[in-house]
């Protein structure tokens, strides 16, 4: 299966402190691979500069056929239309109501919609996370999980091919967690889309994963599905799965 | 170890070799970044300079502020291109220019009312003692369109507007937001930063208008409390003495100023450090350095004007 994210011996430091070196995995079409990882081991810098927030020191970067060190700013803004991002802060814009947050990007990249096929797509992104009734209310009348779920919701406004997922269960109770934990695959089953999860959260792990790459020490460690890495005898893996 | 195949990035390396910092990875990739992506070789040997500058034993302070001076240049160089390129923001200009004029009315009104009254106020015994008291409303009227009005609501304005901006923005960065418009597509410099610099950059120039007028009524009224002087000789007396020198200048340094106020909150707020700190450092050096670029700014266009003959 062609891959649609590809990185190749990537490097990345900020000053004296070391966060990747020689780091190389690949995504394929409607697969689900679970980033995992210490905290502060480099899962987040992974997927930012596979967005293009950060930029990496050496190695490449190949998204949905591009080179992402290769895109100019007007090239970039389209490959990122098609390639969407769940921040583990949600980053719902607090200024605006849950319509304008879902309209933001809508508006700037579907300029050929009317009002009311706009008004439809936000509509429809909010009942595939079960919180239409939210429409017209700021983020700061909203709990943890009702975010989250507006966040996601945003993310899947443009139809990406892409989702990355920075700790989409950080910070939510347990059933809340399980909750957003379903919602990913339901999307991925009814979008097709492919994705990157970071995650130490193992109840998500389990439940969303189709591949599970182990990030140690700034390299691939190694990847496999959650029932080979369970079984695996390696200490440094069976610490996750204890 | 990075290849840099441009002969200016070669210089660059070389003569970087005799400082401990030559191997240091952050000065590869930046040269790497600059040099080898095809950058014109005026941009090659800026940046060796840089490299000189940046490694010597200058202090960190004056570092510091070439730094800031520089990014700032590619800030502003920026605000240009996407200023002219579409799609452009008109909404959220609108609104801006709501936030920004509509809101600072109240308080540029007041400022001036005061700024006029005790001008008037403080002015009247000299102009006694040499009895020239007749000529009071000529001169306040003057020094209130020429400097006093144009530079006190400029910094009136970059206190409350410079500060509101580098604070929203700064608690946007901090907050993930404009890395999620980033994220999305949607080119947050065009949305945040454009929109905010030319509302800033319209708004003031009215504001010290209104503020001009304002504070003439405050000198009307100051020069009342001693004495009787009508409302329209008042005002033919200010109107009379005031040249197309006195006006153009002041009128043109006002957009200077707005453009100022807009560019360096937004820079401010848009680079600011992570966290609550970073933010409210980020609202207070955006006043300070605005006030100053305005004392700069007049002084600069005070000079310019003398030159050319308008003054």
């Amino acid at each position: 299966m062609e891959p649609v994210i590809t990185i190749e011996h990537l490097y990345k430091r900020f000053g004296e402190h070391v966060v990747l070196q020689d780091f190389s995995m690949t995504v394929d079409k409607d697969e689900n691979v679970v980033v995992l990882g210490r905290s502060g081991v480099g899962k987040s810098v992974l997927i930012k500069c596979i967005i293009g927030l950060l930029r990496a020191d050496k190695g490449k970067i190949v998204v949905l056929g591009e080179d992402i060190e290769s895109l100019d700013h007007d090239q970039m803004d389209k490959m990122r239309a098609r390639v969407a991002f769940l921040f583990q802060s949600n980053a719902l814009y607090d200024s605006m109501t849950v319509r304008k947050n879902l309209e933001f990007p809508l508006r700037r990249h579907w300029i050929d919609r009317t009002r009311e096929e706009i008004d439809a797509l936000v509509k429809e992104a909010l009942s595939n996370v079960g919180l239409a009734d939210t429409i017209d209310m700021m983020p700061e009348e909203l709990s943890g999980g009702m975010k989250k779920r507006i966040a996601l919701a945003r993310t899947l406004i443009l139809r990406p091919e892409i989702i990355l997922y920075d700790e989409p269960t950080t910070g939510l109770d347990p059933v809340t967690g399980k909750e957003i934990s379903n919602l990913i695959m339901e999307i991925q089953k009814k979008y097709h889309t492919s994705s990157i999860i970071i995650s130490h959260d193992m109840h998500c792990v389990r439940r969303t994963a189709g591949r599970i790459v182990l990030l140690m020490d700034g390299r691939n460690y190694c990847s496999g599905t959650y029932e080979e890495l369970n079984k695996s005898d390696d200490p440094a893996v069976k610490q996750f799965f204890e | 170890m990075l290849q840099i195949k441009n002969i200016y990035g070669r210089i660059a390396m070389t003569t970087l070799k005799g400082w401990p910092e030559y191997s240091h990875p952050d000065n590869l990739t930046m040269i790497r970044d600059s040099v080898d992506t095809g950058q014109p070789k005026g941009v090659c040997f800026g940046l060796l300079l840089l490299h000189i500058i940046r490694y010597m034993a200058i202090p960190v302070k004056m570092r510091q502020f070439f730094e800031m001076t520089g990014e700032l240049s590619k800030f502003t160089g920026r605000l240009f291109v996407e200023g002219v390129k579409p799609r452009w923001e008109f909404a959220e200009l609108l609104r801006q220019c709501y936030m920004i004029g509509n809101k600072s009315l109240g308080l540029i009104g007041l400022t001036g009312f005061i700024m006029g009254l005790v001008l008037t106020m403080q002015l009247r015994p000299s102009l006694v003692e040499y009895g020239v008291e007749s000529q009071l409303p000529a001169m306040v009227g003057i020094a209130i369109v020429r400097e006093i009005g144009p530079v006190i609501t400029a910094l009136i304005f970059a206190g409350k507007i410079g500060s509101s901006i580098g604070a929203e923005l700064g608690s946007m960065k901090v907050t993930e937001q404009i890395d999620a418009m980033e994220v999305s597509g949607t080119n947050p410099f065009k949305y945040l930063v454009v929109s905010r610099v030319v509302a800033s950059t319209l708004m003031l120039p009215v504001l010290v208008v209104l503020s001009d007028g304002i504070s003439l009524i405050g000198a009307y009224i100051g020069v009342n409390i001693r004495s009787v002087t009508s409302f329209h000789l008042f005002f033919r007396q200010v109107l009379d003495n005031l040249a197309f020198g006195d006006v153009l200048p002041a009128f043109i340094k006002t957009f200077l100023f707005g453009f100022a106020v807009g560019i360096i909150g937004c820079y401010k707020g848009y680079y600011s450090s992570k966290g609550t700190e970073g933010v409210g450092r980020a609202a207070n050096s955006a006043v300070v350095i605005s006030s100053i670029m305005i004392f700069i700014i007049d002084l600069i266009v005070v000079q310019v004007t003398d030159i050319m003959g308008v003054n």
